[in-house]
């Protein structure tokens, strides 16, 4: 695979790891194999439960006491074997020649020592540094990581600084001494993607600066296909497929790359021009894929007798590429599974949920935050509207006061023309039931202790009134059918289901009455891709078939495009631009809505836009900018009239409205459509593209 | 922080004040008649009614209250039935030696305990923490009366190596140990327990956290580690535990001081409930009353110093 072995920072040599659990041992890294040069960044992607993490704390020599590490070498700088390093030899290179950052910074920070303190650590214990020196030094590497006015930062608490700056500050302890390797799992996960993006220009820029080796780890295609050069792809702990990441995104050699790719909804994909294509099947349990034969075996579109009587070995496709697969030469080949799109709906159905100048405001001693600010909007009759924004837009308040979780401090709120009540209780039971929520983490929105069975019949008895047992057991198996679970899962409890079933079941939670619209809110965010497909396809179905309605709450932008008819940017409690969604997307826009789009980790080429950058942080809510609330960030500041006067709302040719000084003509000036108009031809033809 | 002091401040005078009504409920007017009660059911009529007379409890309930707890903010806090000295003098001659006996408990154990705990999570599920769960739990289970009788019996009675009566100790620090440590045994069982338990439960948390992760990963020593990452975090918990356990301790003394006849306030609380001494009774709970709250309230405090979450939340 690869060149001249002169230059190797780290080698994984058939590693194979498992765990021990009650008496069992489950192999969860089989004969994993990978090298990365001086400088060079490695992707490892998989989906949960594939092993990644698990080769990445073998490297670290950090894995969990129940970890076998039954075979495998994994060398270091091409002289240590770290398994068999001394604990003096491990420290001696952890945090001075390796090192790694991962998620949730914010727990990852000790809470009790200044961010200056934990950086100035690491030249204390490995450059032999005076404490004074050591905290100069912090200092200064604070300043690479871009961090602004480092000599304040140095003396906060973790908990004082933003998600971002958290991680910059674990980019500076990792970064300090100029390690030989960095190994990052997931180190944007959890932050918004405008944070993210940052955070990846980051790593961008010191990969100039260091000449680090960098082994970054990543359920998310795009960023991976950003900034690696090569990839591993993992399925149950073996990497089935390796190779450069443009090639190999764009022509992928193994069916289950193929398939990963295809559940990713791209640029010019809608839910009623194409159904997304989730992988049928569900990953094996822990431990219990096959070793004696292919592991993606049971979900393969080319699986034969072989593929079951044999694991397949590598097979070299090109120059450094290698796959997994004894039929990679069919693989272009596959079709994609052949379903129908949902049924658009019709344009100009009737109003059914009505928001007029929503504002919901948190008083405590002395302060008063707005999270939502006099917001108004409509959702029609069998409609998706989409509602992006950073963390802290007021997204997730508003979706509360609308279901009366949360009541308002003024404003209306009317389904099908009638006002509803602020709180809940005070609602009118029949028009309770036509709203229901999905939440993000169905694992806490399911009672543990029932099985799924009593879960859907409370609802069924309570949302759809049906008393008479014989019914409402008619109505809980059609329920589970529509969101495909299987008869078996019903007898089951939350936590025997995997997160994806979860998911459905709290689908299926909502529609137990006849719901007419559902708010979403982040409904695939805590799911792999290949489960999100199935979900958003289950999603698009019910709203054919049933008519119902969706206010989905998203980060993710490329879900909302792929889903949504209308779309609402919020920015700090405000909607900033609405409309149809292929106009929202589509320039000109707000500047928001712009730097929001030029921050989505594209998996092609085609798909990436010119980064944007957003000024600082969020500002909070109890004290919002003047004038327009984003001018302190945006990217096209025109002076003194924006942070003066509130601006007006803009109308383009499209009919989408945006809050903006900036006229549609100027704007469309000032945004060139990049790759916008190069819509990605879906469904593997990428392929046929590239040759 | 300032504010933070003051709502502190202003609940804890609260409570005191309530605390104050229910004791001089439960002292003066659950009995019936405070004559009769000191006098003992045999007792004339005439000298009940004298006695009551010459007490001042014939007077109205609210001027007697209002006596009593203007009289305690001033310091005036009357004279005992029993030995006829003033309440304030006697009160808190004892309440220093009980300080002294359960300061010397407190110093003893409660390092003793962190370690112990501490070293329990180091080892966790392993066959030292294991024991350790045991003797922590069975301490806790063991109520002082029979500790203090057993260690009594034991190192007083059979061995005759501690005297079998405490005094207050002299300056020699050899006969702190000699006098104090058998009363405290029964305290320290209980303490060590408690203390223990939490210590080892925040250090196993905190050994799990992902900044200790982040600590051995930055290649710090493991000592490092341990002292500047996991016990910085992982001992928050147990100060609120010492605090509490600090004003438990006071129902100990109760026991112990009795059994070992010591002159602190637990034994003044006893001889004065036996001997009918109300002013002194009601006197001796108040002021342990307050001083709970000032434990309480120092454990706030100290905690707040500790934690830079809150410290900086309410200092903004």
């Amino acid at each position: 695979m690869s060149g001249a072995a002169t230059d190797l920072a780290l080698e994984v040599d058939g590693l194979i790891i498992s765990y021990r659990r009650r008496g069992q041992t489950l192999r969860v890294v089989s004969d994993v194999s990978l090298e990365i040069r001086r400088g060079e960044a490695y992707g490892l992607v998989g989906e949960s439960g594939c092993g990644k993490t698990t080769v990445a704390m073998a490297i670290m020599r950090y894995l969990p006491e129940n970890a076998v590490v039954e075979a495998g070498r994994i060398v270091f700088a091409q002289s240590e074997d770290l398994l068999r390093a001394s604990p003096a030899k491990l420290r001696a290179l952890r945090g001075d020649r390796m090192a790694m950052v991962y998620q949730d910074p914010g727990s990852a920070l000790n809470p009790s020592l200044t961010v200056g303190r934990q950086v100035a650590e690491v030249y204390e214990y490995h450059r032999g540094l005076s404490r004074r020196d050591a905290r100069e030094a912090a200092q200064k590497m604070l300043r690479q990581v871009q961090i602004s006015d480092p000599d304040r930062v140095v003396r906060r608490y973790p908990h004082e600084l933003s998600g971002g700056q958290q991680q910059r500050i674990m980019f500076a302890m990792a970064l300090a001494t100029d390690p030989d390797l960095l190994v990052l799992d997931e180190p944007t996960t959890g932050l918004d993607a405008t944070v993210e993006a940052e955070v990846l220009d980051l790593v961008a820029q010191l990969r100039a600066e260091f000449k680090t080796a960098i082994l970054f780890i990543s359920h998310n295609l795009g960023i991976v296909a950003r900034l690696c050069e090569r990839v591993g792809v993992l399925y149950a702990g073996r990497l089935i497929e390796e190779g450069p990441a443009q090639e190999l995104f764009a022509d992928p050699r193994h069916p289950y790359t193929l398939a990963l790719l295809r559940c990713v909804p791209r640029l010019g994909m809608r839910k009623d021009s194409h159904r997304l294509d989730p992988i049928p099947g569900s990953l094996p349990p822990l431990g219990t894929a096959a070793i004696n034969a292919c592991v993606y075996a049971p979900r393969c579109p080319l699986a034969r007798e072989r593929c079951r009587a044999e694991p397949p070995p590598p097979y070299a496709v090109a120059a450094q590429r290698s796959t997994r697969c004894f039929f990679h030469e069919e693989v272009p080949a596959i079709a994609p599974s052949d379903r129908g799109a949902a049924q658009a709906v019709e344009a100009n159905q009737p109003v059914l949920l009505e928001i007029e100048h929503l504002v919901k405001t948190y008083r405590s001693t002395g302060t008063a935050a707005t999270v939502v600010a006099d917001v108004s909007f409509a959702v029609r009759r069998g409609e998706v509207l989409g509602l992006v924004g950073e963390s802290g837009s007021g997204k997730s308040s508003l979706a509360k006061c609308i279901v009366g979780l949360i009541e308002p401090t003024a404003g209306r709120i009317a389904l099908d023309g009638a006002t509803l009540s602020h709180a809940a209780a005070g609602r009118d039971p029949a028009l309770r039931r036509e709203l229901q929520m999905v939440f993000q983490n169905p694992d806490t929105a399911l009672n543990p202790s029932h099985t799924v069975r009593h879960i859907l019949g409370g609802a069924v008895r309570l949302l759809s009134g049906l008393r008479e047992k014989a019914k409402v057991e008619r109505r809980i198996a059609h329920l589970a059918a529509s969101v495909r679970l299987r008869p078996q899962h019903l007898d089951l409890r939350p936590g025997a289901l995997s997160g994806g079933l979860k998911q459905r079941v709290a689908i299926a939670r909502a529609f137990a009455g006849a719901p007419r619209l559902v708010l979403c809110d982040e409904p695939t965010s805590a799911l792999d891709v290949s489960v999100q497909a199935a979900i958003l396809n289950l999603l698009a179905e019910l709203q054919a078939s049933q008519s119902v309605a969706y206010l989905f709450i998203s980060h993710d932008l490329g879900v909302v495009r792929y889903l949504a008819d209308r779309i609402a940017v919020m920015y700090l409690g405000e909607i900033v631009d609405i409309g149809p969604a292929a106009s929202v997307f589509n320039p000109p826009h707000h500047p928001y809505t712009e730097a929001l789009l030029s921050a989505m980790p594209a998996i092609s080429e085609g798909e990436r836009r010119a980064r944007i950058k957003l000024h600082g942080t969020i500002p909070s809510p109890s004290n919002p900018p003047s004038g327009c609330r984003f001018h302190t960030r945006c990217p096209r500041y025109l002076g003194d009239i924006c942070r003066d006067q509130v601006p007006p709302w803009q109308r383009d040719a499209a009919g989408h409205l945006y809050h903006c000084h900036i006229a549609p003509s100027d704007l469309a000036r000032l945004q060139p459509a990049a790759g916008k108009q190069r819509t990605v031809e879906p469904r593997g033809a990428e392929s046929k593209e590239r040759s | 922080m300032g504010r933070f002091l003051l709502k502190r401040l202003g609940l804890a005078l609260l409570t005191l004040t309530l605390v104050s009504i229910i004791l001089f409920a439960v002292a003066q007017v659950l009995p019936g008649d405070v004559g009769r009660a000191i006098l003992g059911p045999y007792a004339a009529e005439e000298q009940v009614v004298a006695l009551d007379h010459q007490l001042g409890v014939d007077r109205p309930l609210l001027i007697r209250y209002w006596d009593w707890i203007s009289g305690f903010v001033v310091g005036d806090w009357g004279t005992s039935y029993l030995l006829d000295v003033p309440v304030a003098s006697i009160t808190l001659e004892r309440l220093r030696n009980s300080v002294i006996l359960g300061g010397f408990a407190l110093c003893l154990i409660v390092p003793i305990s962190i370690l112990f705990g501490v070293l329990a999570a180091l080892n966790y599920r392993r066959w030292f923490d294991r024991i350790m769960a045991v003797i922590a739990l069975s301490l806790i289970a063991l109520p002082e009366f029979v500790s203090g009788v057993i260690v009594l019996v034991i190192f007083a009675v059979k061995l005759g190596w501690l005297p079998v009566a405490a005094h207050l100790p002299s300056a020699d620090p050899l006969d702190w140990f000699r006098q104090l440590l058998l009363p405290s045994i029964p305290l320290m069982f209980v303490l060590f327990g408690y203390i223990s338990r939490m210590a080892r439960a925040g250090t196993v948390d905190s050994l799990r956290s992902n900044y200790v992760r982040t600590a051995i990963l930055k290649g710090l020593p493991r000592w490092t580690v341990i002292r500047r990452h996991v016990l910085r975090n992982s001992l928050l918990p147990t100060i609120t535990v010492i605090s509490v356990q600090t004003g438990y301790l006071v129902g100990g003394l109760v026991v112990t001081e009795t059994l070992f006849n010591y002159p602190g306030i637990g034994k003044l609380i006893f001889d004065s409930a036996i001997g009918h001494d109300l002013p002194v009774l009601q006197a001796t709970v108040l002021l342990i009353a307050l001083l709970y709250m000032v434990l309480t309230l120092a454990a706030d405090v100290v905690y707040t110093v500790l934690n830079p979450r809150i410290r900086l939340s309410s200092r903004s």
